[in-house]
């Protein structure tokens, strides 16, 4: 972030274009939906995903509070469904919900939603490298779906969502139909990973060097490299069990030879890494929440980003922590656990960067930080006892217990969905036009947090007592903490209702938003709100540091941050210290 | 990017499927790319990293074959008889004339020499068939002996390789036709054509029986062979549907070639197939060796 502000300090023509908004956007430019469904626009693609992964979320959401449900009494409380007994219909909704929520809803959440719509525009783009093969993506995204539907309507799944050999390839349930639907929502992600990465590293604007990016681009960055390494692996691992299952091939069946522990070790060699596809972008819209709420440049700007890079590569060699009680050596085992542990550290390096970003910042409290002052509390819960797993003789303990359930929601949930929330409201003005009602978004916020907690730390106690997960019924000990749990996941329903109806009725009613509500100075907030067709409607404005908050002051007259123009001592100050 | 200064009056581009560019100045350079150089070199790097995750995806096949190997030595050594070495070698031969073509295509792409680009692309083309044509004779021949994946593994006597001391000493049906005189036999003459038939029939059944008696004697086929098949028929299988996909793009670049679409300015889409043909060239050469010459 050097040299390039002085460069760039006396080009700063940018336009003030929060004062004249055209009418024309990209929201009104065609109509039709045909103009959306085969549009090559990252905005209305980034629209599509948003509603296809809520509609994902709706469904994931209810087989967890149907879930939820049976669970507040001892006993089997679900009826049967057909020839299907209640216990075979609980262990297809759990199987659903967490098939739906990993792979249609956490995993496109944030890159393929938010990251769509926001990437090229930071890049002060027209678009991404490959729009169609953007649009492709979306597409695969939608026929994956559909088999997952099918899945769902066609006799159900009961693998959990990890489809274990031998037992996926000896049920008699959809199994086949809903690796397929991975394996083709696998490539979607995959197609977005290599879109992100050609666009970042071909289409960056003049003046934007790697290390002057906005560290959700680098955030986006790790992503797409996890994405594009171990996906691949997935796709071949689920085509390998669905012809498996359909022909009889053997590779992971003993009674052919075939090792049912090779499926693991193939499976966690991506769904390890996906977890950090789930939560890289997570970190990468906390980094520009954080800096843009405390009105304060971020601190540890390169630590935080080359952090992004190695939580991407060190989570390629911890998959063996998932398989602590397989069998595998012991050797192996201390080894996996070792470099489990490696992985905290670019972690605490976020978490620490962001919480010094804070010091002495004037934090402002809207939605967008709510949920990230939220993810960071969660994420933590989470990121810590995450250690209890990876230490190999307490995972004996907790494995397979409450104890992980809980450890992987206040990560994938109070991480992955609490950042994406607070991206959706960050960038919700921009996306729509619309300003939402601040209070109500707070207090769903702060609701949703409460029930989230209440929701998952008994878990942690129940693991703790030795509560199995995936069981449809439990000793009465349990009772207590599975009433309170079942609690917060209405609470949690209703934080999330107040969510919804929260951003649905700004819709309608929002004011209009302005260029620049927030005071970020990343490249989106240099154009309208919503942003015109081609994303900038006139002279692109020159990539700058993009925390460099101070050059944007509040207007209360038209309620928005606006651009103020370097002095000449300013610009002198910074010849002067380059490094601010 | 002069292309934002447009006004969104223009028709909109996103309306239909096409091309999405509604810019009079160069139909070859997408609306969001600033020069044909941006354009190539992100095509480039998107080709090569779309070629490292085709790696990966059969990374894993690779990797499953070398614990299988490891674990079981043994059933590849005995299990690669079964394969055509012969017809394995021509279809080598094939696909790396097929790679030099398209990298001659490329070639002809950039100096604008149209001719050649479409004679080489249908070479190109012409040799992939080829490799299928080859590809689909060992199935066949697979498929007739029984000697096909996982559970369905349930070979002839006459396909079975036999094994004497650890040492390959023949398939049982060729040596069950040497031992019983009936390599290339003769027809008598004057027989009816159901006669003909049956006497076809008998030969066959006494081969067989002369077989299942071989291999009785012979060495114990090592247990789990079939998965040998899996990974051979799922490797080589994988392999041909990207042979298919190579294809498919192939009479695309035709018809766009012909069409005249690529001058030395605008090749890129030749480039990024040949890429991508020149990996499905790599695999095989990998699995060639891997499969069939096993010692």
């Amino acid at each position: 972030m050097s040299s390039t502000t002085q460069t760039t300090g006396t080009a700063t023509t940018a336009v003030a274009p929060q004062q004249s908004s055209p009418s024309e956007n990209y929201l009104n430019c065609s109509k039709g939906f045909l103009s959306w469904f085969f549009t090559l626009d990252h905005k209305r693609i980034g629209i599509m995903y948003l509603c296809a992964i809520f509609v994902s979320f709706a469904l994931g959401g209810f087989f967890a509070l149907a879930l939820r449900t049976e669970l507040f009494f001892p006993g089997m409380d679900f009826p049967a469904i057909g020839s299907r007994s209640p216990e075979a219909v609980y262990n297809q909704m759990f199987t659903l919900h967490g098939a739906i929520m990993v792979f249609l809803v956490i995993i496109p959440s944030i890159p393929a939603a938010l990251g769509n719509f926001v990437l090229p525009i930071m890049l002060g783009q027209v678009d991404v490298a490959f729009p169609r093969l953007n649009l492709f993506s979306f597409h695969l995204y939608v026929i994956g779906a559909i088999f997952f539907v099918a899945t769902l309507l066609g006799g159900g799944l009961d693998t959990g969502w990890t489809f274990y050999t031998p037992y996926s390839t000896s049920t008699d349930t959809m199994v086949i139909t809903a690796v397929m639907g991975a394996f083709i929502l696998g490539f979607s992600s995959i197609f977005t990973g290599i879109n992100f990465m050609v666009t970042i590293h071909k289409m960056r604007p003049p003046g934007m060097g790697f290390f002057n990016m906005p560290l959700f681009l680098w955030g986006m960055y790790a992503t797409a490299v996890i994405q594009v390494l171990a996906t691949p692996v997935l796709g071949i691992t689920l085509l390998m069990l669905a012809i498996e299952r359909s022909v009889g091939l053997g590779i992971f069946d003993p009674a052919l030879g075939g090792d049912p522990v090779l499926f693991q070790h193939f499976f966690w060699f991506y769904s390890h890494p996906a977890v950090y596809i789930m939560i890289l972008p997570g970190m990468a819209v906390i980094s520009e929440i954080i800096s843009v709420f405390s009105r304060k440049h971020i601190f540890g700007y390169k630590f935080i980003a080359i952090s992004s890079i190695a939580i991407a590569l060190f989570g390629f060699f911890v998959w063996g922590h998932h398989m602590f009680t397989s069998g595998q050596s012991t050797a192996m085992s201390t080894i996996f656990s070792a470099i489990t542990f490696s992985v905290a550290v670019p972690s605490a390096i976020k978490m620490f960067n962001w919480m010094t970003t804070m010091y002495k910042g004037e934090i402002v409290l809207k939605a967008p930080m709510v949920w990230a002052l939220g993810f960071m509390w969660l994420f933590g819960i989470g990121g810590l006892t995450g250690l209890f797993l990876g230490t190999m003789n307490t995972d004996v303990y907790y494995h397979d217990t409450y104890f992980v359930v809980a450890h992987f929601h206040y990560v994938m949930v109070g991480g992955t969905l609490w950042a994406f929330f607070g991206g959706i409201y960050y960038w919700w003005p921009k996306i729509t036009g619309k300003m939402y009602d601040e209070k109500p978004a707070i207090i769903g916020s702060l609701v949703a947090l409460l029930g989230f907690n209440v929701l998952f730390f008994p878990q942690f106690f129940l693991g703790n007592m030795g509560m199995p997960r995936r069981y449809a019924d439990y000793l009465p000990e349990f009772t207590l903490w599975h009433q309170v749990s079942t609690i917060g996941a209405y609470i949690l329903l209703v934080g999330l209702v107040i969510v919804a109806w929260n951003l649905l009725k700004s819709l309608t009613s929002g004011r209009k938003a302005p260029a620049n509500p927030w005071g970020g100075n990343t490249l989106e907030w240099h154009t309208s709100s919503p942003p015109p067709h081609y994303n900038f409607e006139n002279s692109i404005p020159t990539a700058d540091d993009p925390y460099d908050l101070d050059r944007w002051a509040w207007d209360p007259e038209t309620q928005s941050y606006v651009h103020v123009p370097l002095t000449e001592a300013d610009l002198a100050a910074r010849a002067a210290h380059p490094a601010h | 990017m002069s292309s934002t200064s447009t006004t969104a009056a223009d028709a909109p581009h996103d309306a239909g499927t096409g091309h999405g560019d509604d810019h009079a100045h160069d139909v070859t350079l997408a609306h969001h790319f600033e020069s044909h150089e941006q354009q190539f070199d992100a095509g480039k790097l998107g080709i090569w990293v779309f070629l490292v995750t085709e790696i990966l995806f059969f990374s894993g096949l690779f990797c499953a074959y070398a614990i299988w190997r490891g674990l079981h030595p043994e059933v590849f050594i005995y299990s690669h008889h079964y394969l055509d070495t012969f017809w394995g070698a021509v279809n080598t031969v094939v696909l790396l004339v097929s790679s030099l073509t398209a990298a001659w295509a490329v070639r002809s792409a950039q100096l604008g020499d149209q001719k050649n680009l479409v004679r080489n692309l249908l070479l190109t083309i012409v040799c992939a068939f080829g490799f299928l044509g080859i590809k689909t004779i060992e199935y066949s021949a697979k498929v007739h002996h029984g000697t096909l994946p996982g559970e369905h593994f349930k070979p002839h006597p006459s396909a079975m390789v036999l094994v004497e001391d650890g040492e390959y000493i023949g398939v049982a049906g060729d040596l069950a036709r040497k031992e019983l005189g009936l390599v290339d036999p003769e027809m008598p003459a004057g027989l009816t054509e159901e006669q003909e038939l049956a006497l076809v029939e008998a030969r066959a059944h006494a081969i067989e029986l002369y077989s299942a008696k071989l291999v009785e004697q012979a060495d114990p086929v090592p247990p789990s062979v079939p998965t040998f098949f899996s990974i051979y028929f799922f490797m080589t299988g994988l392999h041909g549907v990207h042979v298919v996909a190579g294809i498919i793009a192939m009479f695309w670049l035709l018809k766009r070639a012909k069409r005249g679409d690529f001058t030395p300015k605008y090749f890129g889409a030749v480039d990024y197939t040949a890429l991508y043909w020149h990996l499905v060239d790599l695999i095989w050469i990998y699995l060639f060796p891997l499969l069939y010459l096993i010692s």
